[in-house]
């Protein structure tokens, strides 16, 4: 019995040892990847969050232009199951009452707990446009008449929670547009640098050695003050892409520059090179993917850079501008410590940053040790 | 070894001149000049004020009328001959602005570097030495969030935290009776209450990514033989992790001590503005908003100087320390 058990455990073993051999790189690393528990807790984070921002225009509740001017500065509302009255079966909310306080001319705010505003889901409610082309008035939840302040609201009364929802969007985009640009001015400098050498690669080499001499945050300060003030958004959305992405490619360069000039004496490189490929693809196709995983890896790791830079230059007033809403940009309402004192819901999108930066430096973390080959 | 030194101080002269021309065409970048910031900003009466000689006065003082790169060799010259110009808007040399807060951002920027190393060093080592114990999962739960944390929100909150419960607002580094006094005992005092926010502020981004570093680097070299070669000869654990894998390990961050400052003290520049503090960060933001040519470049310039010489050292130590990188680079130049 227990031989029978030994050689079925053996056989068991062979077999999932086989599929180890025959399994691709690509197999093994999400294999790996998988054995890393925060980061794929963080992928799903960001899945989830790529997801809400992508559809944001439904998620939000309301319009995030739209002013309540009798609602300034109001606290968020707690959603409830239990109220005064006992078990509500649907979802509520109590109205603020709002009262004006005549010393310091702030308004006060109490639950009246004589009113519910009760939820409901795919409500109607302000109109948009989803991606500037779907017409529609359903979200995902609303209420129907009353105020809906999930996470308050700000100095004119408008929706924190749908301002965040929006601001998502911008900010986690700016970070994969910027390390595609990275991406490719790295690979192209860097490729260049490496394959062919000689004066090429001199001239590379001293510019990348520039570039890291001039101070990263002075720089990005400078280059974003001298974003014209009278570009649109999308203008200046791009030059602020642009500048973050600037100074990390140099990085990417070297790296990529060191592989090449290890892989181009191997060789399969003259292999191809006799059989007649050209220099741009036998880069592309052969030298490249020999190191995709590193790259992978190093610009993972180099989103939470160009996002917490954005927010940073956004707070500062340099980065983007409103109306366009990034979570930096956002948070240049909550500049001064009395009103955070006042009003600390007004910190909620810094949160965000954080949980998004956090969840992309513990996938670049899993992805490195899954990409890591000699690793056990 | 001298004649890489040598190549070495040659080319960073050639950056430096071209960091001060990049440097100063970016600054000059913006629609404008000073003088329209400057209009911008004063209110309608003050501006009707201004006569036209007032105007002209300006602009022929600070050399506004002519075109930019005329601009750049004036202040360009100057530099070379050691004046760093004189600011637009606060109408004083700029040595005199920078000279002013240079002493108390290097004097933040060297105890957050000590508190940064005091902090990290030990910090990593127990991390790699305990490897998935409590104290491992606490440090490297803060490394990440520490490193996640925007540095400006953290000095928000702490701010918060010490107006809300302490009652005690921590802005700047001084209280607002010392600001403009001479040095005395009181005001040294004053400072020494608030300099430790500001400090902790700055550190905490570069203790995370110092932990993570350090414990990697441990981690690393503890699984080496001569680790248990050491111990099969009856070294006490003590005895042994701090003759051998520690020096190796703080090898690499010992000579990243160059690169090091120069990195602090432009990474406090956000912090510096959000906590008013008298270092040179805020003063760059205010002259690039104010486009104040002078100040801004100057500024960036001895920021780069800074840089520059801070790789350099880096360089050297690295050489100085590590035999293999000699022998590689005599080897390379050969």
């Amino acid at each position: 019995m227990s031989d029978r058990g030994t050689a079925l455990a053996a056989a068991t073993a062979d077999a999932t040892d086989e599929s180890y051999f025959i399994a691709s790189q690509w197999t093994l690393m999400r294999r790996r990847f998988k054995r890393h528990r925060l980061a794929v807790i963080g992928l799903a984070v960001l899945g989830a969050l790529y997801f809400v921002a992508l559809f944001a225009e439904f998620f939000a509740t309301q319009d995030i232009f739209r002013r309540d001017s009798d609602h300034l500065y109001a606290p968020p509302q707690r959603v409830r199951f239990v109220g005064e009255d006992g078990l509500s079966l649907r979802p509520f909310v109590y109205p603020w009452q709002v009262e004006l306080d005549l010393e310091t001319f702030r308004n006060r705010y109490a639950p009246d707990t004589s009113r519910k505003t009760y939820l409901r889901f795919f409500a109607r409610g302000d109109e948009y446009d989803l991606w500037g082309l779907f017409p529609s008035r359903v979200h995902l939840f609303g209420v129907d008449e009353g105020t809906l302040f999930l996470m308050g609201a700000d100095k004119f009364g408008r929706d924190n929670y749908s301002r965040m929802l929006y601001a998502a969007r911008t900010s986690l985009s700016i970070g994969l547009v910027g390390v595609a640009v990275t991406f490719l001015l790295g690979c192209t400098l860097g490729g260049i640098s490496g394959f062919f050498g000689a004066s090429a690669d001199m001239a590379i080499q001293r510019l990348i050695e520039f570039m890291q001499s001039i101070p990263q945050i002075p720089l990005w300060m400078a280059l974003s003050a001298a974003v014209p003030r009278q570009w649109g958004a999308l203008e200046v959305y791009l030059a602020i892409t642009i500048i973050l992405s600037l100074v990390g490619w140099t990085g990417l360069a070297r790296v990529v520059r060191g592989k090449l000039l290890q892989l181009r004496e191997e060789d399969f490189v003259k292999a191809a090179t006799i059989a007649g490929s050209t220099s741009a693809s036998i880069i592309v196709r052969h030298l490249l993917p020999s190191f995709m995983s590193y790259l992978i890896v190093s610009l993972t790791l180099s989103i939470p850079g160009m996002i917490l830079g954005e927010t940073a230059l956004s707070f500062l007033g340099l980065g983007l501008r409103p109306p366009t809403v990034s979570w930096g940009v956002l948070l240049i309402e909550a500049q001064n410590v009395r009103t955070i004192a006042l009003h600390p819901w007004l910190m909620i999108p810094g949160l965000l940053v954080i949980v998004t930066v956090l969840c992309y430096n513990f996938v670049g973390d899993g992805l490195r040790d899954a990409a890591d080959p000699y690793k056990s | 070894m001298t004649a890489y030194v040598v190549r070495r101080l040659f080319y960073m002269v050639i950056t430096l001149a071209l960091v001060s021309v990049v440097g100063f065409a970016i600054i000059a970048l913006p629609p404008g000049d000073f003088l329209s910031t400057y209009l911008r900003q004063l209110g309608i009466t003050d501006r009707n004020q201004l006569t036209e000689e007032e105007l002209q006065d300006i602009r022929e003082r600070f050399g506004l009328d002519k075109p930019d790169y005329m601009q750049y060799f004036v202040w360009a010259g100057n530099l070379l001959r050691g004046d760093l110009g004189e600011s637009y808007a606060f109408r004083i040399p700029v040595a005199e602005l920078v000279g002013a807060r240079l002493p108390l951002t290097v004097l933040v920027s060297v105890l957050t570097i000590g508190l940064t190393f005091l902090l990290a060093i030990p910090i990593g080592i127990y991390s790699a030495t305990h490897q998935y114990s409590f104290g491992d999962y606490t440090a490297t739960v803060f490394g990440f969030v520490g490193l996640a944390t925007p540095n400006f929100m953290l000095a928000l909150l702490l701010m918060w935290i010490s107006l809300a419960w302490f009652d005690f607002p921590i802005t700047g580094l001084f209280s607002s009776e010392y600001l403009d006094q001479p040095w005395s005992v009181a005001k040294f005092l004053d400072m020494m209450l608030h300099l430790p926010v500001a400090i902790v502020v700055v550190a905490t981004a570069g203790t995370a990514g110092l932990i993570r570093v350090m414990r990697g680097a441990m981690l690393d070299e503890l699984q080496k033989q001569y680790v248990i070669t050491a111990r099969s000869k009856g070294l006490t654990e003590r005895t042994l992790r701090f003759k051998y894998p520690v020096r190796i390990a703080l090898n690499p961050i010992v000579s990243d001590v160059g690169r090091l400052f120069p990195e602090i003290v432009s990474g406090t520049i956000i912090t510096a503005i959000v906590l008013n503090l008298p270092t040179v960060g805020p003063l760059l933001f205010r002259a690039l908003t104010m486009q104040d040519m002078q100040l801004a470049a100057s500024i960036v310039m001895v920021l780069s100087v800074l840089t520059i010489i801070g790789i350099f050292v880096s360089d050297l130590m690295l050489l100085w320390i590590d035999p293999r990188i000699r022998y590689e680079r005599e080897k390379s130049s050969a």
